[in-house]
């Protein structure tokens, strides 16, 4: 808009907006600080910006029992790397085949994209398939193929790139030289459709790295527990952490207060420190799927 | 003419089959994981039993229907899914709106870098360490806002958890803070791409800011708002399960103000094993939602019938 340069409207601005970043990161900061904050002190005066008292006790409990965070994290790991490599290439190879103009069948196969973001078969039938049908209950796929392709929102959103990203004649004359569908696939569209991979990409990686339904739903076995689901555990059950101890000491109290923000921020440390990296990819997918295919 | 026409269609079938490969398992994926299960809403009409399974199991009309719907949970969810999310439609779109206008005339490229990023955060952590934030302020004995805000003013701490006349607004404004990044990202986005001389030639002629907002932004915007907001009629029917089960961490005083169709579900699937009302609510669920989103569309097709879905 324009308007005077000077007066009310830009300290207003900046008035909102300082307002904005304290309110988006207060919590994260309290987070930090209490889990650097003596648990005596949070007991006796409750979380805080700036705690009364400093102390390790929270860390010191995890640095002690390394297993419960590596653990969980390497099932975070795991999954996610699985789960975002297959479901990716799921993904493109079949964005790619619908934005072939004269791919044969090519409405039919649209339509079956199309429809599963109308209509759903919801909790229940889908609980059942997977656990009894499939039996994927305590394993590592529980954690992998409820999610696969979560979203056929992205599907629609790459075929459209292909289709306004790489023009025809591309393809035509490649086929022209003798290039078959695969190197045409491989050497030249996946080249010029990298920016939207990647953007895709680190979607679905999200997406596995914040998951925990699928925890909740399909694991009850501690050792396959992902980071989110043991902040889920602890949070909902106060009494976990002592009864899974492994050395048990049943002498030394839990600082729980602080140990839950300990484990909030070690859970949550990773995005936190890698979201200035990635955010302009994520800003650019986000802008791109909402432009209309 | 069609004899040619088949021949072609035959031709590029063979030339394609590397690439229907390719295509396969995703297709066989979504076979499985998104329509197989449609087969799975007659249970709403069964009585399930485990050994029986989905097809086996008997029969038992629109039983599971009448013990929902006489119950007061039927209404109660229903509602509550409806008004949550009527209250976030509405909070959402025009906070976001606002905050979007303010970014698009902040100046320099690292400050706009920052607020974006900012706000996003709450939008991509995740819905437990959401949970765990709020506890931090809201915890009874060592929660932020009893033991900083209300005990030091010389009032009692409240028991957040136990007191559901708060939750509505707990759960609009958690709600505003997570999610509001990804809509004023998008909103900005379009603001941007405004052409800048509308509003130059708007000031030669005398218009005030708000005259420049109410025909230039505000005109601008509307596909982006009908969009946005018909989407989210779309999903009226249902809910952020992590919101409403994890947020409230579970509390049963609190389930009046809590229950949605999707914690209901869960619950009943889950927690108390009747499995019956559980798969009638979620038939109920499946059904008027996508109702729902026949007429979203049906609407849009009025409105403006190039941001129609289909």
């Amino acid at each position: 808009m324009v308007g005077k340069k000077s007066g009310f409207f830009p300290v207003f601005i900046h008035a909102v907006m300082i307002l904005l970043v304290i309110i988006c990161l207060y919590p994260f900061a309290i987070m930090f600080m209490s889990s650097v904050a003596s648990e005596s002190s949070i007991v006796k005066y409750g979380y805080n910006l700036i705690p009364k008292e400093f102390g390790f006790d929270a860390y010191d409990y995890l640095l002690k029992r390394p297993m419960l965070l590596i653990r969980s994290y390497g099932v975070t790991l795991i999954s996610t790397a699985i789960g975002t490599v297959a479901g990716l290439f799921m993904s493109i190879f079949l964005a790619y085949g619908l934005s072939l103009r004269d791919l044969p069948a090519r409405s039919v196969l649209a339509f079956v994209v199309f429809f599963t973001m109308l209509f759903s078969g919801g909790l229940v039938p889908t609980y059942i398939m997977w656990s009894q049908w499939f039996h994927i209950k305590n394993t590592i796929w529980a954690l992998v193929v409820p999610r696969l392709m979560v979203n056929a929102f992205q599907v629609i959103v790459m075929r459209s790139y292909f289709q306004s990203n790489i023009p025809d004649e591309i393809k035509e004359a490649a086929r022209i030289d003798g290039a078959n569908e695969l190197r045409i696939l491989f050497q030249i569209v996946l080249p010029i459709a990298k920016p939207i991979i990647a953007t895709i990409g680190l979607m679905i990686a999200l997406n596995y790295w914040n998951d925990w339904m699928n925890g909740l739903y399909y694991v009850t076995d501690s050792k396959l527990f992902s980071v989110q689901q043991l902040l889920n555990r602890i949070l909902s059950d106060a009494q976990y952490l002592s009864q899974n101890n492994d050395n048990v000491e049943l002498t030394t109290t839990i600082p729980t207060n602080s140990l839950k923000m300990a484990l909030a921020t070690v859970g949550s440390l990773p995005l936190i420190l890698l979201l200035p990296f990635f955010q302009k990819y994520y800003v650019k997918g986000m802008t791109i799927g909402a432009v209309k295919g | 003419m069609g004899k040619s026409k088949k021949k072609k269609s035959s031709t590029l079938f063979r030339r394609y089959i590397p690439v229907y490969i390719l295509m396969l398992p995703a297709v066989i994926y979504l076979l499985i994981n998104n329509y197989l299960p449609m087969s799975g809403l007659q249970l709403a009409f069964k009585q399930y039993s485990q050994k029986l399974g989905i097809f086996g199991s008997k029969w038992v009309g629109l039983k599971n229907f009448e013990f929902l719907f006489t119950s007061k949970d039927a209404w109660n969810i229903t509602l509550n899914t409806i008004g949550y999310n009527l209250a976030f439609i509405i909070t959402g779109t025009i906070f976001s709106i606002f905050i979007a206008v303010l970014l698009s005339e902040v100046k320099g490229k690292r400050s706009i870098k920052l607020y974006q990023t900012v706000v996003l955060y709450p939008y991509l952590i995740s819905i437990i360490v959401v949970a765990y934030l709020l506890n931090a302020f809201l915890a009874g004995q060592t929660g932020f806002i009893n033991k900083m805000i209300l005990e030091p003013l010389g009032f009692e701490g409240i028991s957040w958890y136990a007191s559901p006349q708060y939750w509505p607004f707990i759960l609009v404004f958690v709600n505003l803070w997570k999610s509001s990044g990804y809509n004023i990202i998008l909103y900005l986005s379009t603001i941007n791409s405004i052409d800048k001389g509308y509003y130059e030639a708007a000031a030669l002629d005398g218009a005030s800011r708000w005259q420049q907002f109410r025909y230039i932004t505000l005109t601008s915007l509307k596909p982006t708002i009908i969009t946005l907001t018909l989407l989210a009629v779309g999903r009226i029917f249902y809910s952020d399960f992590g919101l409403f089960y994890q947020v409230p961490m579970n509390s049963g005083a609190l389930i009046d103000v809590t229950n949605t169709i999707d914690t209901y579900v869960y619950r009943g699937l889950m927690e108390l094993g009747n499995i019956g009302m559980s798969s009638a609510a979620g038939f109920f669920q499946s059904i008027v939602g996508f109702a729902f989103v026949l007429l979203a569309n049906f609407i849009v097709k009025k409105v403006s019938a190039e941001d129609a879905m289909f």
